[in-house]
């Protein structure tokens, strides 16, 4: 990964998403009231509520680690990477399970929705004015129907050295 | 070819890819200090084992190479293209000479002092001596200025003559600079891959390639080659299994009549002798890893002019083939330095009054889970000035901080980076490297490397490493509501604290401190460091009651205060998450039985983090009970208080169990307390007449036990165990009391278990005089306390015991005409000792066929071994009762 993530613009991203076909898959998840989407073929399993083994001294978004059939797989509290507030109600949310080099990461989102396969043409970029945080993170915007489907970057979100670096 | 060789072979080609690598990327980044020691390392290891092996040319270049790396490590250099050229070019020398080796087993004639004296030119002047010449002119070569198509008509020229080799010659199409003779090996450096191929060629053009695949079908054979890779995922899944299992057995216990018990039952038998299988094909006896080291001593031995006896006990020690590997460098690196510094030369051992042959033993065992690995030697020992002087000059310390410590924490300073206390620099050892090495080596493991050194009389090394790194034995605890998993090897001891009892945590300026065996060990809040604590409660009410894990890291110990103690588990540790390497808290992460996963802390990283400086802190508790146990045997010794505040103490081997009763329970029969225990009845004495049971609650008793008879000792309160050495002094006038020690420094009254014994059951010593004749026992011990403690035990199982002091008066009594039917005899004694005076009897007309047994704290293969030579007939442990008494009843049974 480049170390400048801040400085690239969001235009020169777009190679990571592959637009080949005229459509393309993705999980949806919600967020509050925004959709988001991953891509289907990262994805490794839809999980319910989980018992998490917190992991002190972790980053704050990392939620803790979880047991999935024997392999170890570390929670991220994707509210928590995106910047927003905690969540108001008791909900447990659900999780995806994301498949990062061999290593097993489970986002936390409020639900998981149904699989979406949306004509490519629909694609826009990241808006300009888009928080910096949620550009870095998304891969470009889908228009819907009635929603924007925001396309989460697994690698970027997973990136936490380059995070830490933004910070310092 | 040579096992040695071959080995040799195998293991350097390893590092010479690594090495490739590692220089391109020292180029990258010239500053980068790992890489380069790295590859200082890889170096000075190929350079030490070639002068092992006899390979004068190889380590000629290895040797120029290092000097160059060694000034670059240093500073004195820069790291340039050229350099890095210059470097891998004596690599690739290193590399061709390599493949002579591999086919006519020796060196190819000729000498590299061209790219020698280029190298020791670097090292010299920092400059690169003719860089604009080509290599091959320097080197001094048949023919030295031959273009590359010369050669090359030479190679096949050379080909041609020999019809067998037509074929290996074929495959060299690019017109590099070839190697026509075989004394141009620099010109070899860009040829490197298709130089084997022609080397037959141009050379004497012997057949080699044919002869070396018949040898390697003939092995093969014999034995299926298994890549590692797929053994090490099949003890993953088999991991895995277990976890499982686990899993389900937890599930179905406590529930009696599912029908899941039999099946599961069976599943877990399966899964057992399955992991011990894999493990099994993972096991190799230490011995391999031992296989090449009387080569290296005995050539050390000759280059040194040093007489070196090398023993290797305990060579069928199975350990984990991965595990094996790891500790092969750093084992031939610490025998290496035993026999190079460690002894010294002949004259140095005459001088010392010592044999001339000096002794490196090398001694494997298992150990608890555990190979513990020791590595003695009886040379001069570590020269703690020396290592001061060293201390100071490499700015490792200063000299007030050396004035603060120990000779052990100072001894430490060798597993320092950068620290030799060699003089000189030898093409043995010498360098710096080596220690760290061996060190970092061992701890990567999850092991520990332990030191003891006496000036004058030698050194041990003691390695404890776990049997296998795919499964280990963890304490779970809890702390802040979660909780956590500490490996079991550094964990020394649980220690409960509460205000009222013998431990309470005391603080220094909030730092909380730990008294234990008249020590101070620091401690440690894992909710703290965990930043769990999040209540900012006034530290004062936690420590009511806490639970202390004593760890060990090197030689510092320290406490952890935690929560709540749980069992200890079988665990497979798993790395964490990349994301979460960072965290030095924690060594990995697992799944226990309950399927939660649990976070496996790392004992080091918490006394890092804790500010305890890598070179061992404060010499710990462990560390004062090795020095007491270097002075002499220790015995284990239970510490009370009973009636009174003196405390008393007993030896704990002859205490049964320790209880608590509830007075409530205490029953009387016939005017004596009785209690009920395990479905008997069980008198209670007490210490004396005056003795006063609490009137409610729980008293805390110790159980005797002697066959079908049990007895308990009411006491007050149970102190502490100790190891300590014993020195008794006789004042055993007082009823119950055999004398009085110095216990942990305290004055300590021993109690005589025998009297009150006797007070229980008032026929205890004659239960087993049933008639017929006593068999007459002449017991020789140098102990006034072991006479004491042995004469009663012996006379209750029916013995007529004759206790004398040394084994001259035994020979007194003999030369009386007095007769036994067997004699007991301690090893250890002043004057004649138990070896010298068995074989004294050995032949004696009178006492000549009077079984001895013999009674030591040692009881290893080796004293069994002598033992049976000078005519013991038995070998028993002290304080080992009842197989004492089995042993004689044996015995005369025999006769």
């Amino acid at each position: 990964m480049s170390d400048s993530n801040a400085l690239v613009p969001s235009q020169e991203k777009g190679g990571v998403l592959d637009l080949g076909g005229d459509s393309k898959d993705f999980v949806t998840a919600y967020i509050g009231k925004q959709l988001f989407g991953i891509p289907v073929l990262t994805v490794q399993d839809v999980l319910g509520p989980q018992r998490i083994t917190r992991i002190p001294l972790s980053p704050p978004e990392v939620a803790g680690s979880l047991n999935l059939r024997g392999r170890i797989v570390t929670a991220i509290d994707v509210r928590k990477r995106l910047g927003l507030r905690d969540k108001d109600d008791d909900d447990p949310g659900m999780s995806i399970v994301v498949d990062q080099g061999g290593e097993l990461y489970s986002l936390m989102v409020d639900q998981v929705g149904e699989v979406l396969s949306v004509p490519k043409k629909a694609f826009e970029q990241n808006p300009a004015t888009l928080d910096p945080r949620w550009r870095e993170f998304s891969d470009g915007i889908f228009r819907l129907d009635k929603k924007l489907l925001v396309i989460l970057d697994v690698t970027r979100l997973l990136d936490f050295t380059s995070s830490i670096k933004q910070a310092g | 070819m040579d096992d040695l060789l071959s080995e040799f072979l195998t293991e350097t080609s390893e590092s010479l890819s690594t090495l490739d690598v590692e220089l391109v990327k020292l180029e990258q980044n010239p500053n980068d200090p790992d890489i380069l020691s790295n590859i200082f390392r890889l170096v000075h290891t190929i350079k030490g084992t070639c002068g092992f092996l006899g390979l004068p040319r190889l380590e000629a270049v290895a040797h120029a190479g290092e000097n160059v790396l060694g000034k670059i490590r240093d500073g004195e250099l820069v790291v340039t293209p050229d350099a890095v050229t210059l470097v891998l070019e004596s690599i690739d020398t290193i590399k061709y000479l390599l493949g002579e080796l591999e086919q006519n087993e020796a060196e190819p004639d000729g000498n590299d002092a061209g790219l020698i004296g280029r190298l020791n030119h670097f090292a010299d002047t920092g400059t690169i001596m003719g860089s604009d010449a080509a290599p091959a002119a320097e080197a001094p070569s048949d023919e030295p200025e031959m273009t590359p198509e010369e050669a090359l008509q030479a190679a096949f020229d050379a080909a041609e003559v020999d019809p067998d080799v037509g074929a290996p010659a074929e495959p060299a199409p690019e017109p590099e600079p070839a190697p026509a003779a075989a004394a141009a090996p620099p010109a070899a450096a860009k040829s490197q891959e298709i130089a084997p191929a022609k080397k037959p060629a141009a050379e004497k053009a012997k057949p080699e390639a044919p002869r070396a695949e018949a040898k390697e079908s003939s092995v093969a054979a014999q034995t299926i080659r298994v890549n590692v890779e797929l053994l090490e995922n099949l003890m993953t899944l088999v991991s895995e299994l277990v976890l499982t299992r686990n899993q389900l057995l937890q599930m179905v216990r406590g529930k009696d009549d599912s029908e899941f018990t039999v099946p599961l039952q069976r599943l877990s038998h399966i899964t057992t002798d399955l992991q011990e299988g894999v493990m099994k094909t993972r096991m190799q006896p230490i011995g391999n890893a031992w296989a090449k080291l009387p080569r290296i001593v005995r050539d050390l031995a000759l280059e040194m002019n040093k007489k070196i006896d090398l023993q290797m006990i305990g060579a069928d020690t199975e350990l984990d083939r991965q595990v094996l590997e790891l500790i092969k460098d750093p084992l031939t690196h610490m025998v290496r330095n035993s026999a190079d510094h460690g002894l010294e030369d002949i004259p140095g051992r005459r001088e010392a009054n010592k044999p001339e042959t000096g002794t490196v033993t090398l001694n494997a065992y298992h150990e608890g889970g555990h190979i513990i690995i020791e590595i003695s030697d009886d040379g001069r020992g570590l020269n703690l000035d020396r290592i001061k002087a060293k201390a100071i000059a490499n700015g490792l310390a200063t000299e007030g901080d050396l004035e603060g410590m120990g000779d052990q924490q100072i001894q430490q300073f060798i597993f320092k980076a950068g620290f030799s206390t060699a003089e000189k620099v030898t093409s043995v050892s010498g360098r710096g490297v080596g220690m760290d090495v061996v060190r970092t080596n061992i701890e990567k493991i999850g092991g520990t490397v332990e030191l003891k050194s006496v000036e004058g009389r030698g050194s041990t090394f003691i390695i404890k490493i776990p049997l296998t790194l795919a499964i280990v034995s963890a304490l779970i605890v809890e702390s802040g509501g979660e909780r956590f998993a500490i490996p079991q090897i550094s964990v020394l001891e649980l220690v409960r604290a509460s205000n009222n009892s013998e431990h309470s945590i005391e603080r220094i300026h909030d730092t909380p401190v730990l008294r234990l065996r008249n020590r101070l060990l620091p401690l440690v809040t894992l909710k703290k460091i965990l930043g769990l604590d999040t209540t900012e409660e006034s530290d004062e009410g936690v420590d009511e009651e806490a639970f202390i894990v004593v760890a060990q890291v090197g030689t510092y110990s320290f406490g952890i205060i935690v929560d709540r103690v749980f069992d200890t588990e079988e665990i497979v540790v798993k790395p964490v998450a990349p994301i979460l390497r960072d965290l030095s808290l924690f060594s990995g992460n697992t799944i226990l039985g309950d399927g939660s996963v649990i976070m496996i802390l790392d004992p080091n990283g918490i006394a890092t983090r804790t500010g305890e400086i890598t070179v061992g802190g404060s010499q710990g508790v462990e560390g004062k009970a090795k020095a007491d146990a270097s002075d002499g045997e220790t015995t284990s010794m239970l510490v009370f208080r009973a009636g009174g505040s003196e405390v008393r103490a007993v030896p704990l081997a002859l205490v049964a169990r320790l209880e608590e009763i509830d007075v409530e329970n205490i029953e009387h029969s016939n005017g004596r307390p009785l209690v009920q225990y395990r479905g008997k009845l069980m008198p209670l004495v007490f210490i004396d007449g005056s003795y006063q049971m609490k009137a409610e609650g729980r008293q805390p008793t110790l159980v005797f036990q002697d066959r079908e008879r049990t007895m308990g000792l009411v006491v007050d309160e149970i102190v502490d165990i100790v190891d300590d050495v014993l020195n008794v002094e006789l004042t055993a006038d007082q009823d119950g009391l055999v004398g009085s020690a110095v216990i942990d420094g305290k004055a300590t009254d021993l109690i005589d278990a025998g009297y009150y014994l006797e007070l229980a059951f008032s026929d205890w010593f004659g239960t087993e005089d049933t008639g017929g004749e006593k068999k007459r026992v002449l017991l020789i011990d140098d102990s006034p306390f072991f006479r004491n403690l042995l004469t009663p035990m012996l006379s209750v199982a029916g013995f007529k015991i004759t206790a004398v002091e040394t084994a001259e008066q035994a020979m007194d009594l003999k030369n009386r005409g007095v007769l036994f039917d067997a004699i007991i005899s301690d090893i250890e004694m002043p004057g004649m000792n138990g070896f010298e005076f068995a074989e004294a009897l050995q032949n004696d007309e009178l006492w000549g066929d009077i079984p001895i047994i013999a009674l030591s704290s040692h009881t290893s293969e080796e004293d069994f071994e002598r033992g049976r030579q000078v005519g013991f007939s038995d070998y028993v442990a002290k304080f080992d009762r009842e197989a004492l008494v089995s042993t004689l009843v044996q015995t005369l049974s025999n006769m």
